[in-house]
């Protein structure tokens, strides 16, 4: 055990300016957000807000979530769990758009069969 | 309780093997545990396995707001659009501002502060409860405009409402007529299904946020008794996860129910 000691040690604990500026830079991503989504960025407008998104989401887990110095455990549970999700949607898509699967009646799905046979 | 664990409690290098002398160690550390990091590390890594199976909980709806906004893009952001996204904005700030106090509550208690853990955890829930008053706000709004989805939903009286800045008082029911020119309109199931997406995830995340309340305030006891010291705080940081992670899913509503028809005119 004395060989590795110091690695055993409670973390410090952070510099309230860390919590301070993550904050701020926060609250201005969350203003560019919304003043980005207004205008109109026809079909860049989703990975734009979902890429801002995810900055934010980082910060969180890296700085209030102190994930910066937690272990490697910590980390591989947090993306394992982010990768399933990631599947999850990834082979939704995949597989709803390959096939014309109609999720209500037929009269009902009309306006979305036409707009597709437009494009 | 636990009064005497600080002066007992002085050194977590005593050997914690032997379960037959148990005075023999930190009160402060359980029999099982070398010492007070790895202690820390079980606990933590624990909360983060937690925090997994809310992943893939909430992971469940957002995969399906990802199919039906996928087939039905159109009427989505229509739907979207009924929301006002400066409201969302200026709870998304909230939010924040409550993840700041609370991880100011995580920090004091590494430094063993008992009595400042509960003044940030009390400012937690005030800037929690302020967001859920926002959320009411928006909600009765909503009601009004009869987007929640049962059969009193009305798309194109919503829509109307929504069109000419109406703020309706609730009634039961939406004028006859739009319910007569929603049965002619197949995109207004569409757009239920949006609001039934909308009102699940953003009431989730509200029944979170209120069992949030409740573990905080049996943490705050704790810590106004000076439970937790320097060397373990294992609950307080567990719920400051928790919170931070409430804070993560709103982040995703956020651009996907608000902001998804923020650019379109009428607002």
């Amino acid at each position: 055990m004395s060989a590795h000691d110091h690695h055993e040690e409670m973390h410090p604990p952070a510099p309230v300016w860390m919590y301070v500026v993550n904050f701020l830079v926060l609250v201005v991503l969350t203003i560019v957000t919304y003043f980005v989504a207004t205008k109109d960025l026809g079909a860049m407008s989703t990975p734009v807000a979902l890429g801002i998104a995810v900055v934010k989401a980082g910060l969180v887990v890296l700085f209030f979530m102190h994930v910066f110095e937690s272990g490697p455990l910590t980390k591989l549970t947090i993306f394992s769990s982010l990768f399933m999700v990631a599947v999850l949607c990834g082979f939704f898509l995949v597989d709803y758009s390959t096939r014309n699967l109609e999720v209500l009646p037929p009269e009902e799905t009309a306006p979305v069969v036409e707009k597709s046979a437009k494009s | 309780m636990h009064t005497d664990t600080k002066v007992t409690g002085h050194s977590g290098q005593v050997q914690a093997g032997g379960h037959d002398v148990g005075h023999g160690h930190a009160s402060d550390l359980a029999h099982h545990f070398e010492n007070h990091y790895q202690q820390h590390e079980a606990g933590n890594l624990g909360m983060w396995m937690f925090l997994s199976t809310e992943v893939l909980f909430f992971g469940g709806m957002f995969g399906a707001y990802t199919v039906y906004r996928y087939k039905f893009e159109k009427v989505f952001e229509q739907a979207s659009n009924i929301l006002d996204p400066l409201l969302g904005g200026i709870n998304t700030i909230i939010l924040l501002f409550s993840s700041v106090t609370m991880a100011l509550a995580v920090r004091s208690a590494q430094q063993g502060k008992g009595k400042a853990i509960v003044g940030w955890m009390a400012a937690t829930i005030i800037f929690g409860l302020a967001f859920l008053g926002v959320k009411a706000f928006e909600w009765k709004h909503d009601f009004a405009i009869h987007v929640f989805p049962t059969k009193d939903f009305c798309w194109s009286y919503a829509r109307e409402m929504h069109k000419t800045h109406q703020h309706p008082e609730y009634k039961p029911n939406a004028p006859a007529k739009f319910y007569e020119e929603d049965a002619k309109n197949p995109e207004s199931k569409q757009g239920k299904l949006f609001f039934f997406l909308y009102f699940t995830m953003t009431g989730l995340h509200g029944l979170h946020m209120i069992i949030g309340f409740g573990i905080m305030a049996v943490i705050m006891v704790y810590a106004w008794n000076g439970y937790y010291t320097k060397n373990y705080f294992v609950p307080v940081e567990s719920v400051g996860l928790y919170w931070h992670f409430v804070d993560l899913v709103w982040i995703f509503l956020y651009p996907l129910l608000y902001l998804l028809g923020a650019h379109l005119a009428s607002h």
